[in-house]
């Protein structure tokens, strides 16, 4: 126990930390399962974790009130988790079972959960970018006072949609705030080999969208930088926000990403974000124990939600019909 | 019931819909302005900026934004310009707007529709003349409209914007000037149509000529100058590829016998092999002659006119193809 030799940091709003750590938490065990399932061929398609990357989810969706919309990528678990989802059904979309958010029919990449306001995975890259922007666009059109997160890679910046959705943002005073989680890959390439210029940031500033940068393996960064920057976003200006961060593990569960040195990876599990935040919470006076139950709570929540999952049943063949369009609705013929 | 364009009717069919609900608004570039044919003129004047509203020069991000905006509740009606552009933004409509409430197993819907106008008019050359409708019409998830006269302009696109689906409403740029008679419905705003209906514009018993937008026309022509030499065609407008009017096409063909498609399109993988090969496959016995198809050679269009007049199916293609296939069984 540190107690006692290190003096608390009395400042840290341990309240809201503790939840933060709780969600990263959560985030990690349920992607640990998912990739357990997967190596036993229970999920069937491929996943892409965000294990090392969870303080930006947590950081910024903690921010949001549940009317608040965010859009998510290929690797969008954490933000799923983070905007309110439930565990069980997302385990079971990914299992492609009954009962998944979305029946089955989406999976890892397309998951969504749109009554938290997670409206959607996207399983192409940068396309989300677009749709946020319309998002934000009907919101200001109705007069709400809903914000639009949009989450994507440092490898969606090389993409169309990231300078037709920013320009859009920008001409239309949208309040959506852009979430470049930069976590140096894009699948096997380093981003950097093939990204010209002086990166998000710069690009963002160039539209004309103020943009900051934080450490994304540190959630109280994240979390301030975030609370700010949403409370411009809701009074109607688009802001930016790179979060430097790390994938620890390869591009999908099934990539051993053997085209980085190990003694890389190893240095970055240093800077796990989830013990960075145990440390902090510690050193402020949390007992250690304590968090080793949320800790280990979060383990047997995302336990639970894998067996559960595993034991549900496939969908009905029938909805493979289902929700394919009202006018021309192929259960009434006309193959 | 007034004359009016089939670019007024169009017009009004819109303003229609925006006094109805106003959760209808229409983004592209330039409408403004009035949009690049006019078919948006005065309408910010009336609805404002915000619903009328400008766009830069982004297709993809204008499809983009309509399907966020979609699923937020609104129903926005996206302008293309010429069908041509929207192929910047083919991964917002066929990956996203199409399949969004069945990826995400129902959770949301996607009630847009994307004007996009089609068509050979005059030494346009290749990227401003194109019709793609069967491109659109092969991705599950959307609905494809082809009107071809005023009253249809009026009447399918309040249906399309009324539709939760997203639409695919290609209007031909041939046919904005054209005038037609358009009835108003007892209330005094326009019918809405009933998306998926055919409509049989002449009757005929000796062959059926199945066609869609600015074609229609030249089927038209065609069947009249058939009359004058023994032959009547039932000409059949299909108004809407997906969903298509199967039972009014075999219906036809059932009494006539005779099957000839005729189309603007590139007609190799054209929606007009989908016509022809559904007949064929369920009326096989019923036909007097083999089906055929008239539609543009698998060229780009050009600009000159004599190179550019190489893809129009003209009116004397149809009459001697029909009087061919009635010879079959003389
Ligand atoms: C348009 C498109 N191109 C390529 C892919 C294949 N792909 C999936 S994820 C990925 C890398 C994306 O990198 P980044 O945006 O940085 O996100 P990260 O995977 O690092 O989270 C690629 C190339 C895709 N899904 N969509």
């Amino acid at each position: 126990m540190p107690s006692g030799e290190e003096p608390p940091v009395t400042n840290l709003d341990i309240e809201r930390y503790r939840e933060r750590f709780r969600q990263m938490c959560r985030i990690r065990f349920f992607e640990e399962e998912a990739i357990a399932a997967a190596r036993d061929k229970l999920v069937l398609g491929a996943i892409h974790p965000s294990i090392g990357q969870e303080a930006v989810a947590a950081g910024v969706c903690g921010n949001l009130r549940r009317s608040d919309i965010i859009l998510s990528t290929h690797r969008g678990h954490g933000h799923t988790l983070a905007k309110g989802a439930e565990p069980l059904p997302m385990m079971r979309e990914l299992f492609g079972r009954d009962g998944g958010y979305c029946q089955g029919k989406g999976g890892s990449m397309h998951i969504a959960d749109f009554s938290v306001g997670m409206l959607g995975a996207n399983g192409v890259v940068a396309a989300n970018i677009n749709i946020a922007a319309g998002a934000a666009h009907a919101i200001k059109l109705k007069g709400g006072d809903e914000v639009v997160v949009c989450f994507f890679g440092d490898g969606a910046i090389n993409r169309g949609p990231f300078l037709e959705g920013l320009n859009w943002a920008g001409v239309f005073k949208l309040p959506i705030l852009f979430v470049c989680e930069d976590n140096g890959f894009a699948a096997t390439t380093r981003t950097k080999a093939m990204t010209a210029g002086a990166g998000p940031a710069a690009r963002a500033e160039a539209l004309g969208i103020p943009a900051s940068e934080v450490d994304g393996n540190d959630v109280v960064s994240v979390d301030e930088t975030a609370r700010e920057l949403l409370d411009t976003v809701r009074r109607g200006e688009p802001r930016f926000l790179v979060a430097r961060t790390y994938r620890l593990t390869g591009h999908t569960s099934s990539d051993a990403a053997a085209y980085r040195p190990e003694e890389e990876v190893k240095e970055r599990w240093l800077n796990d974000p989830i013990e960075n935040c145990r440390r902090l919470l510690e050193a402020a006076g949390v007992p250690a124990a304590e968090l080793t139950a949320l800790h280990e709570a979060a383990a047997a929540e995302m336990k639970e939600a894998h067996e559960a999952a595993k034991a549900t049943d496939w969908p009905a063949e029938a909805l493979a019909y289902a929700d394919v369009q009202d006018v021309g609705d192929p259960r009434k013929g006309a193959f | 019931m007034a004359v009016m364009t089939y670019l007024e009717a169009g017009k009004l069919a819109l303003a229609e819909e925006m006094r109805r609900d106003p959760l209808v608004w229409a983004v592209g570039e330039d409408l403004g302005r009035g949009g690049v044919f006019g078919q948006y003129k005065g309408l910010a004047e009336e609805f404002g900026h915000d619903r009328i509203s400008d766009a830069p020069i982004s297709e993809s991000c204008i499809m983009g934004a309509a399907v966020g905006a979609a699923m937020m509740g609104t129903r926005p009606v996206v302008e293309m310009r010429f069908s041509d552009f929207a192929l910047c933004a083919v991964d917002e409509l066929v990956n996203q707007a199409a399949k969004a409430r069945y990826m995400f197993g129902g959770q949301t819907r996607v009630p847009l529709v994307v004007r996009e106008p089609i068509g050979i008019w005059r030494s346009s050359a290749a990227q401003h003349s194109q019709s793609l409708e069967a491109w659109y019409a092969h991705i599950p998830g959307l609905v494809v409209v082809v009107p071809s006269t005023p009253a249809d302009n009026r009447a399918l696109l309040k249906a399309a914007i009324r539709c939760d689906d997203p639409v695919v409403y290609m209007e031909h740029k041939n046919l904005w000037g054209l005038e037609g008679e358009v009835p108003d419905s007892d209330a005094g705003v326009g019918e809405v149509a009933e998306l998926g209906k055919a409509r049989v514009l002449r009757e005929g018993a000796d062959v059926t000529i199945v066609s869609w937008s600015a074609a229609v026309h030249s089927a038209l022509a065609a069947a009249g100058s058939l009359a004058g030499r023994g032959l009547e065609a039932e000409v059949v407008d299909l108004r809407t590829l997906w969903p298509w009017d199967r039972e009014t096409v075999m219906a036809s063909v059932r009494k006539t016998g005779r099957l000839l498609v005729v189309q603007e399109s590139v007609s190799v993988a054209g929606f007009g092999a989908e016509v022809a090969a559904s007949v064929a496959e369920t009326l096989h016995a019923a036909l007097k002659a083999p089906v055929r198809r008239l539609g543009a050679p698998r060229i780009p269009i050009s600009y000159a006119p004599p190179l550019e007049d190489r893809v129009r199916v003209t009116e004397e293609m149809i009459v001697a193809a029909a009087q061919e296939m009635a010879a079959v069984a003389a």
